[in-house]
C-alpha cells in the first residue's frame, strides 16, 4: 500500500520522462574531417600516382611464383609455430619443474635464443657447413660413427629457415606458456591431484586448458608476427612471398608495384589469421562468463 | 601427552571393530615450511566410519595435516597409513620406507576424497564433467555409468538441475556442494574436508553443513577441519584439538568441548565460544 504522503501529486503525474541529450562533440567532428581529408589524399595518391602501376599489381597478384611464395610463407609459418609451440611447452615445463638442472637448461635456452638476432640465427644455420662440414651421429670425440651426411645437403634454405625461426620462436613461446601456466590457481592442481589424476593428466585436463585463455592472445600475436618474420628467410634465398617478389622486381624493375603485391598478400593473410584467433579465444573463454546461456 | 594416549585408547576400545585396521593412522608426522615447523610430531588414528572434527586456532597446522594425508604436501618425517597402506612411500625389506613417484601416488589419492576451502571446481568444465571426469579417467568407468552416478550425486546434494551449468554460474554454497559430489564420485574410503564453509557467506554455510550432516549418516569415514564448533558438537563422534602443530586433546565432543582437560584446549575454546566474531577477525588478520 502506498501511503497518502508517498502518493505522487497530480502535478507530478503529468510530468513526462525527459530525454537527456548527449553533449555536442565538436572534437569528434573535427577529427572526422581531418581523417576524411587524410584518407581522401591517400586515395587520390593511390589512384593518380603513376608509380603505383595498379595494372602491374593486378597482373602479378595471382602470378604463379607469387602464389607459390604465399604457399611457402604459410607452410613455413605453420611449421615454425609448431616447432615453437613444442619447444616452448618443453622449455616452460623444464623451467617450472623445480629440477635445478632442467631449470638451468631452460633458462640458458631462452637467454641465448632471445639474446641473439633472429637474422643472425638464420644465416648461422644456413652456413653451418663452415663449422661442421659433416653432420654425423655417433660416439663423440672420434668414436665410431653411426650415420654421416654432408651439412650442405642437410641444411637447405628451408631447414635453415625452419630451424632459425623455429628455435627462436620456441624461446618466446616458452615465456608465453610459462606465464599462462603460472596464471592458473594452485588450487586447481591440488584438486586434480586429490582426484587421483596422474601428473600428465593434471597438466592436459586441468592446467593447460585454463592456461590457454592467457596463452592464446599473445600466441595469436606471435603467429601474425611470424607470418611477416618469414620474409627474413629471403636472405637465405628461400622462395617465400617476399623472395618471390624480390626476384620479380629484380627482373622487371617494378619495385613499388611488387611491394604493394606483397603487402596486400600479407594483409589478407593477417586478416584471416585475426579472425581465426578471435574464434579460438572464444572457445577457450568458455565457462568464464557468468551470464553465458546454459 | 598421557591424556591424549588415554583418550585415544579409550576411543579404540569403544569401537566395536577394534581388531579391524584403522582407516587412518598418522604416526609422528613432522612438516617444515620455510623456517616454521608446522607439524611437530602428530599422532592420530581414526576408525572406519568415524567422523572426526579437527579444531584449533588458526595456524595450528590443521589444514597442513589434512594436505599431508593425501600427500598433496609431503610430510618431512613420519608415516601416514590409509586402511593399512602407507601413503607416498612403500616399505623396504630392511624395514625402512622409500618415497614413491607422483604417478604411483595418484592411485593412492584416488581412494581419498578431498573438499577444499575454495571449492576448486574446474571452471572450464560443466558441473557434470567436473563430477564424471575423474571416475572415467582415473577409475576407468564408462561414460554412461559415470553420467548416471554424477546425476545421482547431484540429486543427493540437491543440484540435479545444474548439471550443465558452469561453476561460475553457481553460488559459493552450490559450488561447494558440487565439490562434495565430485569427491564422492570416486567412492573414497575417507573424506577430507578442509574448512568447507570458511569461504562462504554466513547464510550459505547451512546448506553445505546440511549435506555433510547427511553424509555422516551413511557410514563414510570423515575428517573435517572446521571453525564451526556447534557443527562439530552435532556431527562429530570424535573431536580433535590441534594447537601449535600438535594434537593436544581428543575425545567425544561432549567431553572435549564441555569438559576440556588440556589448558590449551580451554584457551582455544574460551576464545572461540565467548567471542564468535573474534574468530573471524583473527582469520582475517592471520589467514591459515
Amino acid at each position: 500500500m502506498i501511503s497518502a504522503e508517498a502518493r505522487p501529486s497530480s502535478a507530478e503525474l503529468r510530468e513526462q520522462a525527459v530525454q537527456v541529450r548527449e553533449p555536442a562533440r565538436i572534437g569528434r567532428w573535427l577529427g572526422l574531417v581531418a581523417v576524411a581529408l587524410g584518407v581522401t589524399w591517400l586515395g587520390y595518391q593511390a589512384l593518380t600516382n603513376p608509380g603505383f602501376k595498379w595494372g602491374i599489381v593486378g597482373e602479378y597478384m595471382l602470378e604463379g611464383s607469387v602464389i607459390r611464395g604465399v604457399l611457402m610463407t604459410l607452410e613455413l609459418t605453420a611449421l615454425v609455430m609448431i616447432i615453437g609451440a613444442i619447444v616452448g611447452v618443453l622449455v616452460a615445463l623444464m623451467r617450472l619443474s623445480g629440477d635445478p638442472v632442467l631449470g638451468f637448461v631452460a633458462r640458458s635456452y631462452v637467454w641465448f635464443f632471445r639474446g641473439t638476432p633472429v637474422l643472425v640465427q638464420l644465416v648461422f644455420w644456413y652456413n653451418l657447413s663452415t663449422l661442421f662440414p659433416e653432420l654425423q651421429l655417433g660416439i663423440p670425440f672420434n668414436g665410431p660413427k653411426l650415420f654421416e651426411i654432408p651439412a650442405t645437403v642437410a641444411i637447405s634454405s628451408f631447414t635453415a629457415a625452419m630451424l632459425g625461426l623455429g628455435l627462436n620462436e620456441g624461446a618466446y613461446m616458452a615465456e608465453i606458456i610459462r606465464g599462462g601456466l603460472l596464471s592458473v590457481d594452485n588450487g586447481q592442481t591440488d584438486a586434480s591431484r586429490a582426484l587421483g589424476h596422474k601428473p600428465w593428466q593434471t597438466f592436459t585436463i586441468v592446467v593447460l586448458p585454463q592456461a590457454m585463455r592467457s596463452i592464446v592472445p599473445p600466441t595469436g600475436n606471435q603467429v601474425i608476427g611470424m607470418l611477416k618474420y618469414t620474409s627474413l628467410a629471403s636472405v637465405v634465398a628461400l622462395g617465400e612471398l617476399m623472395h618471390s617478389v624480390e626476384l620479380i622486381y629484380a627482373r622487371n624493375f617494378e619495385t613499388m608495384p611488387m611491394l604493394v603485391v606483397a603487402a596486400l598478400w600479407y594483409l589478407i593473410l593477417v586478416s584471416v589469421l585475426s579472425a581465426a584467433q578471435h574464434m579460438v579465444e572464444n572457445y577457450y573463454g568458455r565457462g568464464s562468463n557468468p551470464s553465458e546461456a546454459r | 601427552m598421557s591424556s591424549v594416549e588415554m583418550t585415544s585408547r579409550a576411543a579404540s576400545k569403544a569401537d566395536s571393530a577394534a581388531d579391524e585396521l584403522p582407516i587412518l593412522r598418522i604416526v609422528d608426522v613432522w612438516k617444515d615450511r620455510g623456517r616454521n615447523t608446522v607439524l611437530k610430531g602428530v599422532h592420530l588414528t581414526a576408525q572406519r566410519g568415524q567422523i572426526m572434527c579437527l579444531l584449533g586456532p588458526s595456524g595450528a597446522g590443521k589444514s597442513t595435516l589434512l594436505r599431508t594425508i593425501n600427500a598433496i604436501e609431503r610430510a618431512d618425517r613420519g608415516l601416514i597409513f590409509i586402511d593399512g597402506e602407507p601413503i607416498g612411500c612403500r616399505p623396504m625389506p630392511d624395514g625402512g620406507y622409500v618415497r614413491i613417484s607422483e604417478g604411483a601416488l595418484s592411485r593412492q589419492r584416488a581412494q581419498i576424497g578431498m573438499v577444499f576451502q575454495n571449492f576448486n571446481l574446474f571452471p572450464h568444465m560443466t558441473v557434470m564433467r567436473n563430477i564424471m571426469d575423474a571416475p572415467v579417467r582415473v577409475l576407468g568407468m564408462t561414460p554412461p555409468t559415470a553420467t548416471r552416478l554424477a546425476h545421482d550425486l547431484l540429486v543427493r546434494v540437491g543440484l540435479e538441475n545444474k548439471a550443465e551449468a558452469f561453476p561460475r554460474q553457481l553460488s559459493g554454497g552450490q559450488q561447494q556442494r558440487v565439490a562434495i559430489a565430485r569427491a564422492l564420485a570416486m567412492s573414497p574410503k575417507l573424506m577430507l574436508f578442509d574448512e568447507p564453509t570458511s569461504a562462504l557467506d554466513p547464510h550459505l554455510t547451512g546448506e553445505v553443513l546440511d549435506v555433510i550432516k547427511t553424509l555422516a549418516g551413511t557410514g563414510i569415514s570423515m575428517l573435517i577441519v572446521t571453525h564451526e564448533i556447534s557443527f562439530a558438537r552435532e556431527v562429530a563422534n570424535t573431536v580433535v584439538v590441534m594447537v601449535d602443530g600438535q594434537v593436544v586433546e581428543q575425545g567425544p565432543p561432549s567431553q572435549v568441548l564441555c569438559d576440556p582437560q588440556d589448558p590449551r584446549t580451554r584457551t582455544f575454546l574460551a576464545g572461540s565460544i565467548k567471542d564468535p566474531a573474534g574468530d573471524a577477525e583473527r582469520k582475517l588478520l592471520n589467514p591459515d
